[in-house]
């Protein structure tokens, strides 16, 4: 009982996060919600028994994505609650898009079969995971590992000054 | 597979680096003309050195002969199984490529130094190549040359008659190119054939004979299911079959099939080695420069006709065996080829065209040697030839280019006979006529070629071409051939008559014109090659000696005549035992050499002519002497009953071509133009424009209604995305 | 475990619709961003839940998170920094006025 009630706990407040990231007029805010709603998810994560990605969680999008996105607004400055408007004129359906998309995939989800299977975690996860990524998986970890490194070039390259 | 030594897996390169260098110097040494030579030249010495290591290593192991080496890949799917396409060493290959090899060899380097600035061009038209003294297209001579050398090497080492034959095309292709090399040369007289059109006529004659000799391939191939030579010529039973079963021809009745293949086949060889009637287009072929006159038209590619013969034998023979066969035409041809073309050497005044004839007439020698069985004999006539004949092609290339020189000399010091009208009187550099003397001012040149022309006369024991031909001369006796006997004895007499005719004319008494007297000895780019083939011009003939022969028997090797009849023994059908030593033949052939010879220097060596002075056979002969001089008026038959009937042909075809097929195409055209006007008014206008316009319009209208949702507007594109999602998601349960 | 599964796939699929509105309706770019994030976030959330509940022993569906971290960390990075060279030149980057693509 304590575990639902945590749950709907964090859950009700991630989502409340999550709607003022995407409402709040004031870019700045809007950040400010966006790295709660990372925190919850983090929280989350924690719940369910994924310890190291919660910590992940929070170093990559709070530590690194939510900061970075801080400077991006801080260096495009005049945009911070200055605009005409925050939503562009198709926002009613945009929501009820949005709206509907959430009901379809609830419905969905809801509506399919799923195999539970209740085990415990095993207890050297992070092991296993450091093994898979260089085992396993090491062929996509070294796809994603270029990624980045494209991604950084590609960063400087395109943000530099010409 | 049988053991055998390694080098014979380097049979199949033999033919490569002269290919190579064919590329090569097209490709890219074409503007540097001494580099150009170099690398044809270092390529022939590559495939020279191939060569003789694959013909000693068979030498040195003549028991090779009961396992010829086959080594092949397959190369194209057949009904049954692969055609394959490979390398065969057999004593006839490894005895060829022995000459072949060498041959080749001294050619090129010959030709490096023959390929001068050549006499019919204006230096002032090409300044600067006058000036380095070279032709103007000396490369193009050498990628010819090499491309020729990958022939003739290729059609040796071939293992199948198609492979061979796609060689013996490539050469007649080089004969062609090389025969008129010097295209835009012409002549004063509108008569004398050009060079291009020399080339031409060799090209087209020999046609016909590849045609022939290509529906023989066909036939055989239908009949064997293989063109390899091993696997048909040693299997008796299919050469049992083949003779005895026939095919019924219009006019000639029924024939065997080994008999129509055989005769077909041999056609192929009469028109590459110019046997009759297919012989016009070789003395012609001397238009093209000496080397390749040496080369192509004594040495090698005339020499692949009898090859070719050689390698069929064991055909030729089954032919022959049940039936009249095959090979009494090729012993007929033959001999009366050997004959007819001795009889033209005699009146002929160019000193190429004499020699021109005297290959026919040998070549003739051969064929008829095969035609009577002597199987070994023709073999070793072929390679003994290809030495001295070469060699005397390369002398009298060195005694023109002398003269040439000398009438130059002449002409820019003044003291000849210029004239004062500013054009130079046309001057026949190879006209024997115009020589003389010439021992003295080229010795290196004269005594070589002197030694070649002991060998081709037939000059007792000590030259090759006594024994070869007395081999041929043997066998004709022993077999009872008399008329072909009697045919080459008094063809052997010919031949050292016109062969010493030629040498008194040309390097004995006084030089009958300013340019001979004034002619230099050659470069020695040019003589070396002459000193190294009259080497095996006179001393070839000594490994090719009867056993039973008084005293030269004793001290001679009959090794090559026995390694010879040994690879002959392995084929079914093939007879080649050795000719019995009789006297009377032997004698009867060195009394007409030796009085060939003699008569020569009575007619011309006695009493040199002076300038001027003509011919004393004509005076003695008479009208006899024209018709020879006239070759027989064989190219005049030709033109009659070919050339003419064709041109008219073609001129008939021409007029009704323009008459009746031109206005049959301007009415049917002219229909056309009215159909397509009516068409285009009544149709094309109003039907097919009108489809065309609402099909224009349509796309129109679409494209309007549907830029309507294109905002360019990413979020618009993505809110379509997700009801498209939502649709196909939706469709989901729906399922 | 007395959460059951459905109630993560249900604030899953809410968290990916709020982000979902916030790519099509913001009209700044770092706010339609900021929505692609919070989809990406809802995809891990439903990875690690299928994780959990279906194949606890099989650790390869928090490596596949591994991976959406990264991707998401190469989107954020590539993504701002065309938003900043964007910016410098139009002194703008609101997303309904970049119709480029329209001609």
């Amino acid at each position: 009982m304590v575990g639902q009630v945590l749950f709907i706990l964090v859950a009700a407040i991630t989502l409340l996060m999550a709607l003022g990231a995407v409402v709040a007029k004031n870019l700045f805010h809007a950040a400010l919600f966006l790295v709660g709603v990372f925190f919850g998810i983090a929280v989350l994560f924690i719940l369910l028994d994924a310890e190291f990605l919660g910590v992940a969680q929070i170093v990559i999008y709070i530590g690194a994505i939510a900061t970075l996105i801080v400077f991006a607004i801080m260096l495009s400055k005049n945009v911070m609650g200055k605009e005409a408007g925050a939503y562009n004129r198709n926002w009613y359906a945009a929501m009820a898009g949005a709206v509907f998309l959430f009901l379809l995939l609830a419905w969905l989800l809801l509506k399919a079969p799923f195999q539970m299977v209740s085990a415990d975690v095993p207890a050297d996860a992070i092991t296993q995971i450091g093994q898979g990524l260089v085992g396993t998986y090491v062929v996509p970890f070294e796809v994603a590992s270029v990624l980045l490194l494209v991604a950084l070039v590609g960063a400087i390259m395109l943000a530099r000054e010409r | 597979m049988h053991d055998y030594p390694f080098v014979f897996n380097l049979t199949w390169l033999i033919p490569l680096p002269t290919a190579l260098a064919f590329f090569a110097i097209i490709l890219f040494t074409n503007p540097k003309k001494r580099l150009s030579s170099n690398v044809a030249i270092a390529a022939v010495v590559v495939a020279w050195i191939l060569s003789w290591a694959v013909a000693f290593a068979f030498f040195l192991k003549p028991e090779l002969v009961e396992e010829p080496i086959n080594i092949a890949v397959p190369w194209l799917p057949i009904a049954d199984g692969y055609f394959s396409m490979g390398v065969a060493v057999d004593a006839v290959t490894a005895g060829m490529l022995f000459m072949v090899g060498f041959v080749l060899t001294m050619i090129f380097i010959y030709s490096s130094g023959y390929m001068t600035f050549p006499g019919h061009l204006d230096p002032e038209q090409f300044p600067e190549v006058a000036k380095e003294g070279l032709d103007p297209r000396y490369s193009r001579f050498f990628a010819y040359i090499s491309l020729f050398a990958t022939g003739m090497l290729g059609l040796v080492v071939a293992d199948n008659l198609l492979m061979l034959f796609i060689f013996w095309e490539i050469m007649g292709l080089c004969s062609y190119l090389l025969i008129g090399f010097w295209f835009e040369k012409t002549y004063p007289d509108p008569n004398q054939i050009t060079p291009k059109q020399a080339g031409l006529k060799a090209f087209l004659t020999t046609r016909v004979g590849d045609v022939l000799f290509m529906m023989g391939l066909i036939f055989l191939f239908i009949h064997a299911g293989t063109l390899n030579f091993q696997a048909i010529f040693k299997d008796a039973h299919f050469l049992e079959e083949l003779a005895t079963s026939t095919v019924t021809l219009p006019i000639f009745g029924a024939v065997s099939w080994a008999a129509l293949i055989s005769i077909l086949i041999f056609w192929g060889a009469i028109g590459k080695s110019a046997q009759f009637p297919l012989h016009v287009w070789l003395p012609d072929a001397m238009e093209g420069p000496t080397p390749v006159s040496a080369l192509i038209h004594a040495a090698t590619m005339v020499s692949a006709g009898v090859y070719l013969i050689v390698r069929m034998a064991p055909l030729f023979a089954a032919s022959s065996h049940a039936a009249t066969g095959a090979l009494p035409f090729v012993a007929f041809i033959g001999a009366f080829t050997a004959l007819f073309a001795a009889t033209i050497g005699v009146a002929q005044k160019d000193i190429k065209k004499v020699l021109a004839y005297s290959t026919i007439s040998q070549l003739g020698y051969m064929f008829a040697a095969l035609g009577i069985g002597a199987w070994v004999a023709a073999i070793i006539h072929l390679l003994v030839h290809a030495f001295f004949k070469a060699l005397l092609f390369l002398g009298s290339g060195s005694v023109i280019h002398g003269v040439e020189h000398g009438h130059h000399h002449v002409h820019e010091h003044g003291h000849g006979h210029d004239d004062e009208h500013g054009h130079e009187e046309y001057f026949d550099p190879q006209d024997m006529f115009n020589m003389g003397g010439l021992l003295k001012r080229m010795p290196i040149t004269g005594w070589t070629f002197i030694a070649g022309a002991l060998s081709l006369a037939a000059f007792p024991f000590i030259t090759a071409g006594f024994w070869s031909k007395d081999e041929i001369l043997a066998h004709a006796w022993d077999g009872g051939h008399m008329a072909v006997y009697w045919a080459l004895a008094i063809g052997a007499f010919l031949t050292a008559f016109y062969t010493f005719r030629q040498v008194f004319l040309t390097f004995f008494g006084e030089p009958r014109t300013e340019a001979a007297a004034h002619a230099p000895e050659s470069v020695r780019a040019m003589t070396w090659p002459l000193v190294a083939l009259a080497f095996f011009a006179i001393f070839g003939g000594f490994v090719a000696v009867p056993k039973e022969f008084p005293i030269f028997g004793k001290i001679a090797s009959d090794f090559m005549l026995h390694l010879m009849e040994m690879q002959g023994e392995i084929y079914p059908f093939l007879e080649v035992e050795p000719a019995k030593f009789n006297w009377t033949p032997a004698l009867i052939s060195m009394v007409l050499a030796l009085s060939g010879i003699v008569l020569a220097w009575l007619v011309y060596g006695w009493k040199p002519l002076k300038a001027g002075q003509p011919d004393p056979l004509k005076r003695w002969l008479g009208p006899v002497y024209t018709v020879l001089e006239k070759k027989y008026y064989f190219d005049e038959l030709y033109h009659l009953i070919a050339v003419r009937p064709t041109l008219w042909l073609a001129s008939f075809f021409a007029r009704f071509d323009r008459g009746v097929i031109d206005r049959i195409v301007n009415w049917v055209g002219a229909f056309g133009r009215w159909l397509a006007a009516a068409l285009r008014k009544w149709f094309d206008e109003r039907f097919i424009d009108g489809v065309v316009n609402i099909v224009g319009m349509a796309t129109t209208w679409t494209g309007a209604a549907v830029r309507l949702i294109q905002t360019g507007q990413v979020q618009t594109y993505l809110l379509i995305l997700l009801l498209s999602v939502a649709v196909l998601l939706l469709l989901i349960p729906l399922r | 475990m007395t959460v059951p599964l459905s109630w993560y796939l249900i604030f899953a699929t809410a968290l990916f619709s709020i982000g979902f509105f916030g790519v099509l309706a913001r009209r700044n770019a770092i706010a339609v961003l900021m929505g692609v994030e919070l989809m990406l976030n809802a995809v891990n959330v439903n990875l690690v839940a299928f994780w959990r509940y279906l194949t606890p022993t099989d650790l390869s569906g928090q490596i596949f998170v591994v991976f959406v971290f990264a991707v998401a960390a190469a989107e954020a990075a590539v993504g701002l920094a065309l938003m900043i060279s964007i910016y410098r030149t139009r002194k703008s980057i609101n997303v309904d006025e970049l119709n480029e693509l329209k001609l």
